[in-house]
């Protein structure tokens, strides 16, 4: 049996697991700060995008959505095959295609931005 | 002598009720179902954010609605618990040795959860919560 | 000296008959025990005093062997290390899941043998010498670098632990993947490369999503999940070098 290609999929799924450790919960936090009616500063119109408008902040978003959207199909394909869900070619072709489908979303967003 | 075992499969969908270790790993792995639905309410959150100060002030508004608000309180809970796991495996995927003696476990994914900790005050201090 | 206490322990094990049955049954046994025996012992009392047809594993009777492993209560455990204290009522007992059943408790491991065989578990030295020349040596942190994994008793706790293994049989699973990376990390040892041929299959290490279950009912200390983690990573470096770095591929 030949060597497997996993890891075109696990490395960005780690890396992505690390990035939602470090970074979703804090963000969860601002927006649900703002959905109980306390926007945060940050959150305004302005800053906001001020923040995205600048080449790092254009970076962060990107990284932070895209990463996290990839391992979280990927996740989510391996969960879908323990449900008992055993076609996991299209599962796989579909979460994956939403994952990279979201991440030039992003992209073409922060570039209107 | 003849062999005759006897294979007792493993019932496809239902095995993860049989112990509870299994349902503990099935909702770190549903975790990834929250985070990836967030991750839609950034995407669309961006395109507000592009489309003007008008379309921002909506997108602030609409997720004051009960259904968004228990959303993200489910989407904090799925982060957190992520993000514990996760730190917890990282004593296991990078065990660190200098000399014999290998780094406590506690140690390292302490080192994690500390990081992580200032990194979110940091991040919330920037975005004026305090 | 005090008396030792005795409970009636009520047992309810798994038969199966390959000469006469079709399916596998429950059989309840009660059994006086003395407190502080294990599992096993209760078994072997059934077995002397009871019913003399009862079939299962045992050799050491101090966690050493690992030949007594089998599901207590739906746990996967030595069955001399699973203390009759520590259970109240009815104690169920099955043979290790995952595993064809031979009779009643007794597993057929030849899946497991095979895929032991397949990782070589055992030292290819990077170049071969003549005993003249003495012993391959090696430094106490080279050792520790992978005692760890060497200490495993093949006992196969773990894949009756491990729901991939019981949903894909094909996996080759926690035990013989952490031997591979045990030899993987041994200093003496250049067989890296040929173990990852194995390793880094799809049945090999990509089949592991990390339940963990392996290291938690590992009755010595192994952590197979640590293992199969790090080997992911191997594996992953391993491709990137030799798919994205020119002249990787030798």
């Amino acid at each position: 049996m030949a060597k497997s290609h996993k890891p075109v999929v696990w490395f960005p799924f780690a890396a992505g697991g690390t990035v939602i450790a470090f970074c979703i919960p804090v963000i969860v936090l601002l927006t649900f700060l703002a959905a109980l009616g306390h926007v945060p500063a940050g959150l305004s119109y302005e800053k906001l995008h001020a923040f995205a408008a600048g080449g790092i902040g254009k970076l962060v978003l990107f990284g932070v959505i895209a990463l996290s959207a990839w391992s979280s199909a990927h996740r989510l394909r391996c969960t879908c095959y323990d449900f008992g869900l055993r076609a996991d070619t299209l599962v796989a072709t579909v979460l994956y295609v939403a994952a990279i489908v979201g991440s030039i979303a992003a992209a073409l967003f922060l570039l209107r931005i | 002598m003849s062999r005759k075992p006897l294979v007792r499969e493993c019932p496809p969908t239902t095995w993860y009720f049989r112990q509870p270790r299994y349902l503990r790993y099935m909702s770190r792995e549903i975790t990834s179902i929250f985070v990836g639905a967030y991750c839609v309410l950034l995407v669309v959150g961006l395109q507000r954010l592009a489309a003007g100060p008008a379309a921002w002030e909506g997108f602030l508004l609409a997720l004051r609605s009960p259904a968004s608000i228990v959303f993200q309180f489910l989407c904090l809970i799925a982060a957190v618990y992520h993000a514990a796991t996760w730190f917890n495996a990282t004593q296991k995927a990078m065990p660190l040795q200098i000399g014999e003696d290998f780094v406590p476990g506690n140690v390292i994914s302490g080192a994690h959860y500390a990081v992580w900790i200032l990194l979110s005050l940091v991040v919330m201090f920037f975005a004026g919560v305090f | 000296m005090t008396p030792l206490k005795e409970r009636l322990v009520q047992l309810e094990v798994l038969r199966y008959n390959p000469d006469t049955d079709t399916e596998a049954h429950f059989q309840r046994y009660e059994v006086m025990c003395q407190e502080e025996w294990v599992v096993l012992d209760a078994l072997n009392k059934i077995k002397a005093d009871i019913d003399p047809t009862l079939n299962y594993r045992w050799s050491c009777h101090m966690a050493v062997c690992g030949s007594c492993g089998m599901m207590i209560n739906g746990e996967p455990k030595l069955s001399c290390h699973a203390f009759l204290r520590s259970y109240e009522g009815v104690i169920r007992v099955e043979p290790l899941a995952h595993f064809p059943i031979e009779r009643d408790l007794v597993t057929a491991p030849d899946d497991f043998m095979e895929k032991l065989k397949r990782v070589k578990p055992y030292v290819i030295p990077k170049e071969e010498k003549p005993i003249s020349e003495g012993e391959y040596k090696q430094t106490p942190a080279q050792l520790m670098k992978f005692r760890q994994y060497s200490m495993c008793i093949n006992c196969m706790l773990c894949y009756a632990a491990c729901p991939q293994y019981g949903l894909t049989p094909s996996f080759i699973g926690p035990a013989a993947l952490t031997l591979a990376h045990r030899y993987n990390l041994d200093s003496r040892d250049g067989g890296r490369k040929e173990r990852m041929e194995v390793v880094a299959t799809k049945e090999g290490v990509w089949e592991c999503t990390f339940v963990g279950a392996c290291s938690e009912v590992c009755p010595a200390h192994v952590d197979p999940a640590s293992a199969l983690q790090q080997l992911k990573i191997v594996g992953s470096i391993d491709w990137i070098v030799e798919h994205l770095i020119p002249g990787g591929k030798s």
